[in-house]
């Protein structure tokens, strides 16, 4: 059940995606989650789809994997389609008491789905090709220039990383909770909702006394081998751009101009 | 009245790139009132075949049944099985959540739908039989010591009255005296309460001082099944697979190249013991010439 979660899970293979820079990789998903944001017509939405499907294809990672994060947002995929579609004004197709169905609710509701669920599926696609570390890496040079204006950079990718690291950990430490309990006869499915959340107390003191023994204990390790914040830090593997990154960021800045150009002369 | 496992099967993440076998094809019966000992090195599959005997995973494919029942059959309840077949996991952290002992013991019996009663004097029964001292009955499970919340955890399932207990290394992590007292109330439970134990071990000594049978996994896959003896025979192929047979094997198999009459199949410290006596005793009166 836990395990469905795809996002911030890296998923092993070689391709080209994964050798990429993660500053490349960032960059790509931050112009393509401002293109899902500008698009507003079938051509649009239509050039979004080629860009996904070309990152997909060139991730090598199975199609199957990347949907399974969409089960996540099922309930707020549901809720913002509904709305979209029953309370937008315009053309009525269908009335049924105060709900009623018009051709640009229809229209809005169609485009909202396919925008949340692109963007899920193209944050998971980052997020499958880069492991935590690289991410963090690419985030910490990346916006290394906010150095200047006093933001604590290499603080904030510490926790960053930090705590993506323990996220699996959480995970599998969760799992292993609830099958001690479940083997004591806990039952963590049926029962409404006041039951359901006491039934999450046996589950949830032992998670937290172990999150924050983690915690000290990695404060001691850190403080051990005399970590003292990222001034002087060097690297074991810095980052540089090759060929493929300058190709990609070629790529990028044509695909954003050509949606941009698409927004203004409102294209169908 | 046993539990029996069928060409039981187990794939993690079947279908991606992390597909990796945790158990083939593996078979065995436990017949009731056996104290078995498992054994294997890390990631040969122990934790995993374990979890499948009381439900907690389900097998790709293979069956097992428990007194002759299939256990993933239509109508067969896995709570009252979990009831049946208590499975003590590694770390009592993961279970300990009351605010006190007793009530963390209660846990277990009150989820399978005791009355009060019964749940207080199954957790007061089953805190007697681990040999907690009443006055730690009060206290926070937290503030006891490692060898204390192992014996809170064993109770905490023992009150729900299984005939079946697995314990998953119920002795790592603490010191030789906690680690007998552990591994003799488990004992105890065996002789007196007459319960069948399936005990996860990386011990060879306490297999072979405990357990009348012995079963070792490797890759999934069971290697060994037979006596301690029988098993510890194998001993070249048992440190093949990074395992070890225990010591005393290795010192009356050393013995026996050097021309020292001495059992073989000696399993533990004491019978090892027993025996050089009597071999030593009428050899001080007779020959003097040989030095061993």
């Amino acid at each position: 059940m836990i395990r469905d979660i795809t996002l911030g899970q890296y998923y092993p293979v070689k391709s080209v995606l994964h050798q990429m820079d993660p500053r490349t990789k960032l960059f790509g998903t931050m112009v393509f989650i401002i293109s899902l944001f500008l698009a507003d017509g079938l051509c649009a939405y239509a050039a979004a789809t080629a860009f996904l499907v070309l990152a997909i294809r060139l991730s090598r990672v199975p199609f199957s994997f990347m949907v399974r994060g969409l089960k996540t947002i099922f309930f707020l995929l549901l809720i913002s389609v509904s709305f979209n579609l029953f309370l937008t004004d315009g053309e009525v197709l269908a009335q049924l008491w105060f709900l009623k169905i018009t051709r640009e609710g229809l229209r809005m509701a169609f485009f909202m789905a396919l925008r949340l669920i692109y963007l899920v599926i193209g944050s998971s696609v980052m997020t499958l090709t880069t492991t935590p570390n690289e991410l963090t890496d690419g985030l910490e040079k990346g916006l290394g220039f906010l150095k200047a204006v006093k933001v604590p950079v290499h603080e904030i990718s510490m926790m960053m990383s930090i705590a993506l690291r323990f996220i699996p950990i959480l995970v599998e430490e969760t799992d292993k909770i609830m099958k001690a309990q479940m083997a004591r006869g806990a039952d963590f499915e049926s029962g409404n909702l006041i039951q359901k959340a006491k039934s999450m107390v046996p589950l949830l003191v032992p998670l937290f006394i172990s999150a924050f023994r983690r915690a000290t204990d990695l404060a001691m390790a850190m403080e051990a081998r005399c970590y003292r914040g990222g001034e002087g830090r060097t690297k074991m593997k810095p980052l540089h751009y090759e060929r493929r990154d300058r190709l990609a960021y070629l790529f990028f800045a044509l695909y954003l101009a050509a949606m941009a150009a698409a927004r203004i002369w409102r294209l169908p | 009245m046993s539990i029996r496992a069928e060409h039981l099967t187990h794939i993690y993440g079947q279908g991606t790139a992390f597909e990796q076998y945790a158990l083939k094809d593996v078979n065995f019966e436990i017949p009731d009132g056996q104290f078995v000992g498992l054994i294997g090195h890390t990631g040969s599959g122990k934790s995993t075949l374990i979890q499948h005997l009381n439900g907690l995973l389900k097998p790709t494919s293979g069956t097992i049944y428990y007194n002759g029942e299939d256990i993933h059959g239509e109508g067969f309840s896995l709570k009252r099985l979990r009831g049946k077949v208590g499975l003590v996991f590694q770390y009592p952290e993961h279970q300990l959540f009351e605010t006190d002992v007793f009530a963390d013991v209660c846990f277990g019996p009150r989820n399978l739908g005791f009355t009060e009663k019964e749940v207080w004097e199954r957790a007061k029964e089953a805190l007697e039989l681990v040999g907690m001292d009443r006055k730690y009955w009060e206290q926070s499970p937290f503030e006891l010591s490692g060898g204390q919340k192992r014996r809170v955890a064993i109770a905490g399932v023992l009150a729900m009255g299984p005939e079946v207990l697995i314990l998953d290394e119920p002795t790592a992590g603490l010191d030789p005296r906690g680690r007998d007292e552990i591994l003799d109330k488990i004992r105890d439970l065996h002789d007196r309460k007459g319960m069948t134990i399936l005990l996860v071990s990386h011990s060879m000594e306490d297999i072979a001082r405990y357990a009348d049978r012995l079963m070792v996994m490797n890759h999934g896959e069971k290697v060994f099944d037979g006596t301690p003896r029988e098993v510890f025979e194998h001993y070249r192929e048992l440190e093949a697979m990074g395992l070890a047979a225990p010591q005393v094997t290795y010192l009356t198999h050393a013995l026996k190249e050097h021309g020292v009459p001495i059992d073989e199949e000696l399993t533990t410290v004491e019978e090892a013991r027993d025996a050089i006596v009597r071999l030593l005793k009428p050899e001080q009166a007779g020959s003097t010439g040989r030095q061993a």
